[in-house]
């Protein structure tokens, strides 16, 4: 089988406003015609600069991007056919729902009639029907959001993008449109290209998620593989919860390894870096996957002490001292007739060799 | 403790009651600033321009009787030439005889002529009044003259409202035009609005493009530019309107350039004339149309024109069909703002234009402090206010005032 062409991809992509620094830093990524792809990361990592670059409203330094396997070098903003949808919402104020929905089709000089019926069609799938006369400022937050949607979709775009679009809504709104926006994009079968640095959003939602740091993509992968496999400890950290313990890698077979903690307690865990004896590791370890006291065969154990117990209805979170850090989280599930610890108990935990990664330590 | 909605209510309303005062307390000084220094003057200026009281002041005889009149079409009855001849008499020997000539000279041609003519050849007595008053200045008998007498005895008058329209009532009391030799006031109203406009026009043109520039550059950039622009501010306005003779004039450094660029071979007059008005006005009101249309820009997010070139908008289109109408408010709070100054401008057109340029501000001024004619000077006041206001509901209801916005 054959991979199918790419309907984007940026090529050695580089990216600086001031000529001293790098804000994209030789970007390579492939976008795949109908995926959903989440560009990730704190602000000030590139994915915003990488998606203005997309839509044509930044220039890169050097590298080229091109979309359907044509070079975008030389097109304009408003020739390249692909949707965004902006932070704000960019709503028209002086234009109502319908007028703003429509102007993408009036600037291409579709007919009045047309135009009608695919403004219903765009305000049906966002579910504004009903809404078509008002104007945005009349709307509530989610209202707009879902305008701002239609009319980046209402003229059929090779790709939609979206920087931010739910990160001036409440939680609960914010969940439910996350949702929403996942099943247009399976419905009509659309290519997002979505912005965000709130990580939870960006698992829900995404086919595969490329991850930002320092105007580079760290990895790219599905929702899975990055919180299963993290390729680095920045990866680890960023996605999901984790705990971090420095060691020195000492041998290494076949994926798995042992390491060195600096008490010289020795880990066995499984390998995610360059496997050379001697080099310095740190190892990251979910706090749902770690066991306190545990009972029967274990790969590793270590003695901790409780420092704070804080409620979570359905589970506990303890923070632990292990080995001098004293921000090491555990997920502590109910179950009946369970000691609950208490700030000063010592202890013991205890994790499975494959729940414990070894990876590169941060610099 | 279960509360009757009444009391509720009762509650609320004394609590909101003590905010309001205290609300009501702060802006109590700016309230009654504003009515001394313009409601007051408004309404004094709205008085002035309907009431007459300077002929019946002297010549109260004749005031009272000239009700006797009847017949328009001859000249009033006997007793009422008695009264006058009284009233002349009695005034020149009070001295006050000069208000009431100076009254009739608003509305006769050599009034004050006729009257201190008739007061010095006056008789003591005489056994008919009209005889000799007729006899003394034919012009008694012209029923022009009483029709004058009977509009300046007061109290109330259409007189200067009609003069300050070109209009006037004849004896007979029907309105008609003013001779067209004497006929100024409308030329100098749509003098006054046409200037206004078409300062109020390049005051956009040239302004627009500036606001612009000043809300798009980078922001060190722009308060240098905005200080620019301020500038003009900080100087008087006598100042400036000086600064535009010396560069305008014949001799002056823009003909001199036009000369050495080759763009003009002799001087060009640019002063003392309509040019001058509108450059110099221009000049002057252009920061009242820069800063609304400014901060209006300011707040319209770069976004939008983002938005609107990826939906497919060309650059110029997505300025035409976005940037544009959200700009309008400030164009309509800057237009709106430079034209109602430009209405009332006075010294500029005073000091660079020609005769046929000065505005219906410099009459005012005339009325007010050269001729004393304080019935005049209001009348055109309120004429000058009347056609603002007209004009204002016509610009609210082609733009809507609500759509005016300061920023």
């Amino acid at each position: 089988m054959s991979v199918p062409e790419p309907l984007v991809s940026f090529r050695r992509v580089q990216k600086t406003y001031d000529g001293e620094l790098l804000v994209v830093k030789d970007l390579n990524l492939d976008i795949r015609r109908g995926e959903f792809l989440t560009m990730l990361g704190p602000s000030g990592s590139g994915k915003t600069t990488s998606l203005m670059m997309l839509a044509g409203f930044e220039v890169p330094t050097h590298g080229e991007i091109t979309l359907a396997g044509q070079s975008l070098r030389d097109t304009p903003p408003h020739k390249r056919d692909i949707g965004v949808v902006f932070q704000n919402y960019a709503l028209f104020p002086h234009m109502t729902v319908e007028e703003n929905v429509a102007f993408p089709l009036a600037v291409r000089r579709i007919g009045k009639a047309e135009q009608k019926t695919r403004v219903a069609r765009a305000l049906d799938v966002v579910k504004l029907g009903a809404l078509g006369s008002r104007r945005p400022g009349q709307l509530s937050g989610g209202q707009q959001q879902r305008v701002a949607l239609a009319r980046a979709l209402v003229f059929e775009p090779k790709l939609v993008l979206m920087d931010e679009p739910l990160g001036a809504l409440d939680k609960q709104l914010r969940e439910h449109m996350q949702i929403e926006i996942k099943h247009i994009h399976d419905n009509l079968g659309l290519t997002v290209v979505y912005v965000t640095h709130d990580q939870g959003e960006a698992l829900t939602m995404s086919d595969r998620i490329a991850v930002f740091h320092e105007g580079v993509v760290q990895q790219l992968d599905t929702p899975q593989g990055l919180y299963e496999q993290p390729q680095n400890s920045f990866v680890a950290n960023f996605i999901g919860e984790n705990n971090m313990l420095g060691g020195t890698l000492e041998g290494v077979d076949a994926g798995s390894c042992r390491v060195r903690l600096d008490d010289g307690t020795l880990i066995e865990a499984r390998s995610g870096c360059a496997n050379d004896a001697g080099r310095r590791v740190s190892l990251s370890l979910r706090p749902e996957k770690i066991d306190i006291e545990p009972q029967g065969e274990i790969a590793n154990r270590l003695r901790a002490t409780v420092k704070e117990t804080i409620y979570h209805g359905d589970h506990m979170r303890v923070r632990l001292d292990v080995l001098g850090n004293d921000d090491f989280t555990v997920k502590m599930r109910y179950r009946a007739n369970r000691v609950v610890p208490k700030p000063g108990d010592t202890l013991s935990i205890g994790f499975a060799a494959r729940d414990c990664l070894a990876l590169d330590a941060p610099h | 403790m279960p509360l009757a909605s009444g009391s509720l209510k009762a509650q609320l309303r004394r609590a909101e009651r003590m905010r309001k005062l205290r609300a009501f307390a702060l802006v109590l000084p700016l309230l009654l600033f504003l009515i001394v220094t313009f409601v007051v003057p408004i309404l004094d200026m709205l008085r002035l321009a309907v009431v007459d009281r300077d002929l019946a002041a002297v010549w109260p005889h004749v005031a009272q009787s000239i009700g006797t009149w009847t017949d328009r079409s001859k000249a009033p009855p006997p007793p009422v030439f008695e009264a006058l001849a009284t009233d002349i008499r009695d005034s020149y020997r009070a001295r006050t005889l000069p208000l009431a000539a100076r009254r009739l000279n608003y509305a006769i041609d050599d009034g004050r002529t006729l009257v201190f003519g008739t007061a010095r050849r006056l008789p003591e007595t005489s056994p008919d009044w009209r005889g000799t008053l007729i006899e003394i200045d034919p012009h008694w008998g012209d029923l022009k003259t009483w029709a004058a007498i009977d509009q300046a005895s007061g109290p109330l008058t259409s007189f200067f409202l009609l003069a300050a329209v070109d209009r006037q009532k004849t004896a007979d009391g029907h309105i008609v035009s003013t001779p067209s030799g004497q006929a100024i006031y409308v030329e100098v109203l749509t003098r006054t609005f046409k200037v206004s406009i078409t300062v109020t026009l390049l005051c956009v043109v040239l302004g627009f493009p500036v606001a612009y520039l000043l809300a798009t550059q980078p922001p060190r950039r722009a308060n240098l530019l905005m200080i620019l622009v301020l500038l003009p501010f900080w100087t008087s306005l006598l100042v400036r309107t000086a600064a535009w003779i010396v560069l305008l004039q014949e001799q002056g450094i823009i003909n001199h350039a036009l000369i050495w660029l080759g763009v003009i071979d002799h001087p060009v007059r640019l002063i003392y004339n309509r040019i001058g008005v509108y450059i110099a006005m221009t000049h002057i009101l252009l920061p009242f149309l820069i800063l609304p249309l400014y901060s209006v820009m300011k707040g319209i997010k770069p976004s939008y024109m983002l938005a609107a070139k990826s939906l497919g908008a060309s650059p110029t289109e997505a300025f035409i069909r976005v940037y544009l109408p959200m700009t309008l408010p400030g164009v309509g709070a800057g237009a709106l703002l430079v034209f109602i100054l430009a209405l009332g401008y006075y010294i500029t057109p005073a000091l660079v234009g020609g005769a046929a340029d000065q505005m219906i501000s410099y009459f005012i001024a005339f009325y007010t402090s050269d001729s004393v004619n304080w019935g005049m000077a209001s009348a055109l006041g309120t004429v000058l206010l009347v056609a603002t206001l007209l004009l204002y509901w016509v610009y609210d209801r082609l733009v809507g005032i609500s759509n005016v916005k300061l920023g």
